[in-house]
């Protein structure tokens, strides 16, 4: 039951990731090609978090804290740019 | 894996939490202009993944520190990021939707 | 549970190809090549290649690689090019608007 209930948490965040994807793809402005990939990036820790859970191994998770990391400073430099500060 | 009523409800968290992230990502090709994709974007998928760290919290309580790491420092820097992000779309003049009709930023600074 | 694996491998290599299309250059932008407001874009969808990726080394059983791989690839390039970037814009502008 847990089991079942795992892969299908795995599946909606896959759809969750296709369909940032699209906006990713599409967006007309570089901003909203930001927001993609900072929704991408947490889509990302949640499927490294269910990898972990899928594998049993906890280390996995440190790679989840890198991509937390990188998610803020990426956004920060990207706007930064975006409004001329650079 | 045994099927305990912690792991039930890990597994259901993790579900709940996915739910969140798929209205994230809708709400990001349905939303009509950029601000309003950030609200999406931001709020729904924070939310989302904290649930979804509970989760597995609950299925593996001995991840748990690391887990709570994740989750502090998602909800510390997740919504700085998308002010930012808003403030600079905001300066370089993206077009917005004519549904959005409120703009405080723009009366604070006297420019109607 | 090795078809969840399978399956995220699987919706991972398609969006890696999508944003590799999108980092080669945007389909029916033939002024792309003298333009660059095009760049960020193109950086910001390398970077998202290096992101699918690194998930994708870690699926592969490889932790230590998918971190260098989000780190490296994935942050520290992408700030680069975005700084530089950043450099030239603000030289062109002292320039007269002209690229020199």
């Amino acid at each position: 039951m847990a089991e079942t209930l795992i892969q299908l948490a795995a599946a909606l965040a896959g759809l969750a990731l296709l369909l940032a994807l699209v906006r990713f793809l599409r967006g007309p402005s570089p901003g909203d090609r930001v927001v993609a990939f900072d929704v991408l990036t947490i889509v990302g820790i949640t499927g490294i978090v269910l990898a972990a859970i899928a594998e049993g191994r906890g280390i996995y998770l440190d790679v989840a804290l890198v991509y937390a990391l990188l998610s803020f400073l990426g956004v920060i430099v990207i706007a930064r740019y975006l409004e001329r500060g650079l | 894996m045994t099927d305990t009523p912690l792991h039930l409800l890990g597994a259901l968290l993790l579900v709940a939490g996915a739910v969140f992230l798929l209205l994230g990502g809708l709400g990001l090709v349905r939303m009509p202009d950029l601000f309003n994709r950030i609200q999406a974007g931001t709020k729904a998928t924070t939310l989302g993944t904290l649930l979804g760290l509970a989760g597995a919290a609950c299925l593996h309580p001995e991840w748990g520190l690391k887990l709570l790491l994740i989750g502090l420092f998602i909800l510390f820097t997740n919504p700085i990021s998308s002010q930012v992000l808003a403030r600079a779309a905001h300066r370089a003049g993206t077009v917005k939707s004519s549904l959005t009709s409120v703009d405080r930023l723009s009366e604070d600074r006297g420019e109607a | 549970m090795g078809n969840l694996m399978t399956a995220m491998t699987g919706v991972l290599c398609v969006a890696m190809l999508g944003a590799a299309l999108l980092a080669i250059g945007e389909p029916g932008a033939e002024e792309a090549q003298t333009d660059t407001s095009g760049l960020p874009i193109a950086i910001l969808a390398a970077g998202l290649v290096s992101l699918l990726a690194s998930v994708l080394f870690l699926v592969l059983a490889a932790p230590d690689v998918a971190m260098t791989e989000a780190a490296i690839g994935s942050g520290l390039t992408t700030f680069l090019f975005f700084f530089v970037l950043g450099r030239i814009r603000s030289q062109s502008e002292t320039k007269g608007g002209e690229d020199g």
